[in-house]
């Protein structure tokens, strides 16, 4: 029994892990701006097919890699400087559309250059290795996430609580105007924000790919909106929040991916259900639970209004 | 003595950790116009709020001629359940919305003036007269009320010539000069024809003339609707001009209320208001 | 001033509003008279059909999103619901069999005339939208958007599940239900004698979004807009908040499932997973450049976004050589990315959108004194 759910578990906890390298930026961005940042999912994407085409060129993995972190903080620094800094002081709904303008953007852009055909991802020695754990035959990357996702989430919650740049941070998630009349530089904030998420979501997507190795231009929507939802999950604004929420978003997905086969082999059920359909759907059905049962999320904090 | 409208019987109002209301009474009485002051954060708007529905209070209630609008006392609770033959009513405690509120009869304007701000001077006006719409749903869209429309939009344009507004009639409601958009305001309430007003700091931000107009003016309206009203307010002289009876409120609880006159002399409404004298 | 009595009418047919209305019946007579003359296969006639499809759409979402201030993503799960009932309830009752081929010809083995199954597409939405409105509409903004966004993932889920595939056809397509070249009326040997496969979608989404406008304009309308200024001064005037914004999110979408029954019918198959996010989208981004919070924004910017992707930015996805150079940049997908940057623009420079707040009647309408209006920032 244990052997039939380990594949389904060990997956869902490496994907899991992604989730959460993504989701930290969206609950990040959307503490200092509350905005959701519907662009991030294709910025996890375009690191992707980055990589794809740097290696195409040549580039050996020792520099591309790097390459690519960098790269795609520069986007992601880019498209905040680009098309949500100008629109700080319009209302909410303004700033989302063009979130979604950029994702728009994005994905065609990256249409043109691929030509829609699928791309494939370069393997990378080691974390695609195969291994077999307990039985189960998997990959390096299911276990290099989540020990390379909580170092990276440490660093990132030590970074918050212990350095000057980590409390302007809090600072500015807490109180925006404040903040900005007490002298801290929003715009650096902001950035930091930013490029720490865009990096991020990098690293996620090195990781991803290696597992799912096609990149085509659509391949951000749903890992970005399940890191979406994992962030609203754990609270939105809390990063603790988003790492949890994101591993059981990818642990149930995985579980009730494999759900059919489980109840057959247990014996319970004789036929497919067809819960594989559902998997997707499960996500969602968790967000609009925790939406309506404890909006503020796991960990989050009810925020009342001034009439 | 005439009879009682609004009765607040001993609400608390408490947010997490601060108390901002605590076990406040008072009553306004048919006709009267009662003033309710105190320094800044003293809880007044927070009253306002139990009274509208707004707020659920923590502890008491409040009473409109005599019926609970809003409770939150474990008697309360209890009558509830014992009734019987209200089972779906069983669950919630005397609380109303704050379209309830104003359906029965009391209007209110806010202390930061919300106007709808898309809309004019008229449509501001007329859109407060919805809550009375007789025609349904598909009745309104497919305009077949006419004549319901026609007089909702004459009873408008009255309302906005005797408050004065009526040559702005088309402007943006929050292109007028503040003034007149308190004024305003005050017309929206009216527009849903309460028997009963509570005013929010109606003179902020005004000039002595100003005030002195508003004081007439709303003097001029409660003889004309018949209201009751009740304001918050910080200017001393439209409060000393126009009220009946003061209540003096100070971190959250009454410390006096009386005629203008008795306030005025009162020594611990000075000391909130001053801090303590030196001599 | 004007006498008391002229205010009390509802407002006269003024000027502009007559121009407009003559304008409008124009357009319709033109484009019936095109269809008479014109080679039926013309790039012109896929754009009036498709645009007249996604500009009903667009009103729709422009009603709930700009008008109402419930900024929603969840306009392709409604369309999606909408196209499939109007397909389910439409296939000749002989063809089912084919279409239905893994199924044993489907559950519904009736077919209802062409009127009823687009008023039941429409239904349908409305009463799916009430479910999911009962607890996604006390959420604020932008929750409500995301809320709004995984329904319509889950329907699009659901749609596509094998179980209830005797329905559904599962991930399979629905096929050869009527469509708009149907109403075509063909004499005995099948030429056509007249064409209507496009005024029909025009007069749906006239009549439709005729509809919208004078609800617009009541005093429901009125109260919508109240909510989207300001929710608790709404509440504060007797504008119950719950059933207000029940009311909007079942009309809206109600029209959503009107026009997923058009976008069947011009597209000739329907699937499940054509109904993505992207879709939302899109519609999102006609509004946005149309002006949120003008009908007939929404109404010419749909036409406006579907005449450049599918006809008049074609010339970008064909290779050009140019006296023996080859233009670089032009191939295929790069009239999707020159819109998008389009799109950028409006989004970032020009953010009322071509009418901003202003309908047809107001272009023809003398400039009266518009301080307030210019001033008022949204």
């Amino acid at each position: 029994m244990f052997s039939t759910v380990l594949p389904y578990l060990l997956s869902g906890i490496s994907v899991g892990g992604q989730y959460a390298l993504i989701a930290i930026g969206y609950t990040m961005v959307y503490g200092i701006l509350r905005l959701i940042n519907f662009a991030h999912g294709d910025v996890f994407m375009v690191a992707g097919i980055l990589m794809v085409y740097i290696t195409a060129n040549g580039a050996p993995l020792y520099v591309a890699i790097p390459l690519v972190l960098v790269v795609t903080a520069v986007i992601g620094f880019t498209i905040e400087r680009v098309a949500y800094k100008p629109l700080r002081s319009a209302p909410r709904m303004s700033i989302m559309i063009s979130a979604i303008g950029v994702s728009y953007t994005l994905q065609n852009l990256v249409l043109y250059i691929t030509g829609g055909l699928n791309q494939f991802y370069p393997s990378i020695p080691f974390i695609s290795e195969t291994i077999t754990i307990g039985g189960a035959s998997t990959r390096m990357v299911t276990i290099v996430t989540p020990i390379l996702t909580l170092v990276l989430v440490v660093l990132l919650v030590l970074l918050i609580n212990h350095t000057k740049i980590g409390m302007a941070m809090r600072a500015v998630s807490k109180d925006f105007e404040t903040s900005r009349l007490m002298g801290i530089k929003i715009n650096s904030v902001i950035s930091v924000t930013f490029v720490i998420g865009s990096f991020l979501a990098a690293v996620g997507s090195v990781l991803y790919f290696t597992n799912y190795t096609t990149v085509i231009q659509t391949s951000g929507n749903m890992p970005g909106l399940k890191a979406f939802v994992a962030a609203v999950f754990g609270g939105i604004g809390s990063v603790p929040g988003a790492v949890v929420g994101a591993f059981i978003i990818g642990i149930c997905e995985n579980l009730l991916k494999g759900l059919d086969t489980i109840l057959i082999k247990a014996g319970i059920s004789t036929s497919m259900f067809g819960f594989t359909t559902f998997s997707d759907a499960f996500t969602f059905a968790l967000l609009i639970i925790i939406l309506i049962v404890k909006p503020t999320g796991l960990f989050g904090e009810k925020q009342t209004e001034k009439v | 003595m005439s009879a009682n409208v609004l009765h607040l019987d001993n609400i608390t109002m408490q947010f997490g950790g601060v108390v901002a209301v605590n076990n406040v009474s008072l009553d306004v009485n048919e006709g009267e116009i009662v003033a309710l002051i105190g320094p800044n954060g003293a809880g007044k708007t927070t009253v306002f709020n139990v009274i509208t529905g707004v707020y659920a209070p923590t502890n008491g209630r409040v009473t409109l001629r005599g019926k609970v609008i809003a409770e939150d006392h474990p008697r309360g609770k209890m009558r509830k359940l014992y009734t019987g033959g209200h089972m779906y009513e069983y669950h919630h405690t005397v609380n109303n919305t704050p379209d309830k509120i104003t359906k029965m009869g009391m209007a209110r304007t806010f202390q930061n003036i919300r106007l709808f701000k898309s809309m004019t001077v008229f449509e501001n006006v007329l859109v407060a007269k919805h809550m009375n719409l007789k025609a349904n749903y598909l009745s309104s869209a497919l305009h077949i009320n006419v004549r319901e429309e026609a007089q909702m939009r004459e009873d408008t344009m009255e309302l906005l010539r005797i408050v004065g507004l009526a040559e702005q009639r088309d402007e943006i409601a929050t292109s007028l000069p503040y003034g007149q958009q308190r004024r305003l305001e005050i017309a929206r309430a009216l527009s849903t024809n309460p028997s009963m007003l509570l005013l929010d700091e109606p003179a902020a931000g005004m000039n002595p003339q100003e005030t002195e107009d508003l004081s007439a003016f709303i003097r001029d309206i409660k003889d004309r609707f018949s209201l009751t009203v009740l304001l918050i307010e910080h200017d001393m002289n439209l409060v000393m001009d126009i009220s009946d009876r003061i209540y003096v409120l100070n971190f959250g609880a009454l410390i006096a209320n009386g005629t203008p006159a008795e306030i005025q002399s009162n020594p611990d409404v000075i000391t909130a208001y001053l801090g303590v004298s030196e001599e | 001033m004007t006498k008391v009595s002229s205010l009390t009418k509802p407002k006269k047919i003024d000027r502009g509003t007559l121009i407009s209305i003559v304008l409008i019946c124009a357009v319709y007579v033109l484009a019936f008279v095109l269809e008479q003359v014109m080679p039926s296969t013309s790039m012109l006639f896929t754009v009036l059909k498709k645009g007249a499809t996604y500009a009903l759409v667009a009103v729709s979402m422009n009603l709930l999103n700009g008008f109402t201030g419930l900024f929603s993503l969840g306009q392709a799960g409604f369309m999606l619901i909408g196209a499939y009932t109007y397909a389910i309830f439409t296939i000749p009752v002989a063809q089912r069999l084919s279409v239905y081929q893994y199924y044993n010809g489907g559950l519904v083995q009736f077919s209802l005339p062409v009127i009823v199954a687009v008023a039941l597409a429409g239904l349908f939405a409305a009463f799916f939208a009430f479910l999911i409105g009962l607890p996604v509409l006390r959420l604020k903004s932008d929750y409500l958007a995301i809320a709004t966004l995984g329904f319509a993932e889950i329907i699009r889920a659901i749609f596509q599940w094998d179980k209830i595939g005797i329905l559904t056809n599962g991930s399979n397509l629905l096929r050869l239900f009527p469509t708009f070249t149907d109403f075509n009326i063909r004499d005995a040997d099948g030429n056509v004698v007249l064409y209507l496969s496009t005024l029909v979608p025009f007069l749906i989404t006239g009549v439709c979004v005729a509809f919208i406008v004078l609800l617009i304009n009541s005093s429901y309308g009125r109260a919508f807009k109240a909510m989207r200024d300001d929710e608790t001064a709404a509440e504060a005037m007797g504008i119950n908040l719950a059933r207000h914004k029940m009311l909007a999110f079942c009309t809206s979408w109600f029209f959503a499932g009107v026009g997923g029954a058009m976008l069947a019918m011009y597209a000739n198959s329907v699937q499940a997973k054509s109904f993505t996010t992207a879709m939302t989208y899109e519609i999102l981004l006609m509004v946005v450049i149309g002006g949120i919070g003008s009908v007939t924004g929404s109404v010419f910017s749909s036409f406006l976004f579907v005449a450049c992707s599918e006809w008049w930015l074609r010339f970008l996805d064909q290779e050009q050589v140019w006296g023996g150079w080859k233009v670089p940049l032009l191939r295929n997908g790069f009239r999707l990315v020159v819109f998008s940057l389009i799109i950028m623009m409006v989004v970032l420079f020009f953010r009322k959108g071509i009418m901003g707040t202003r309908e047809l009647p107001d272009l023809f309408r003398k400039r009266v004194k518009k301080t307030g209006k210019e001033s008022a920032k949204r």
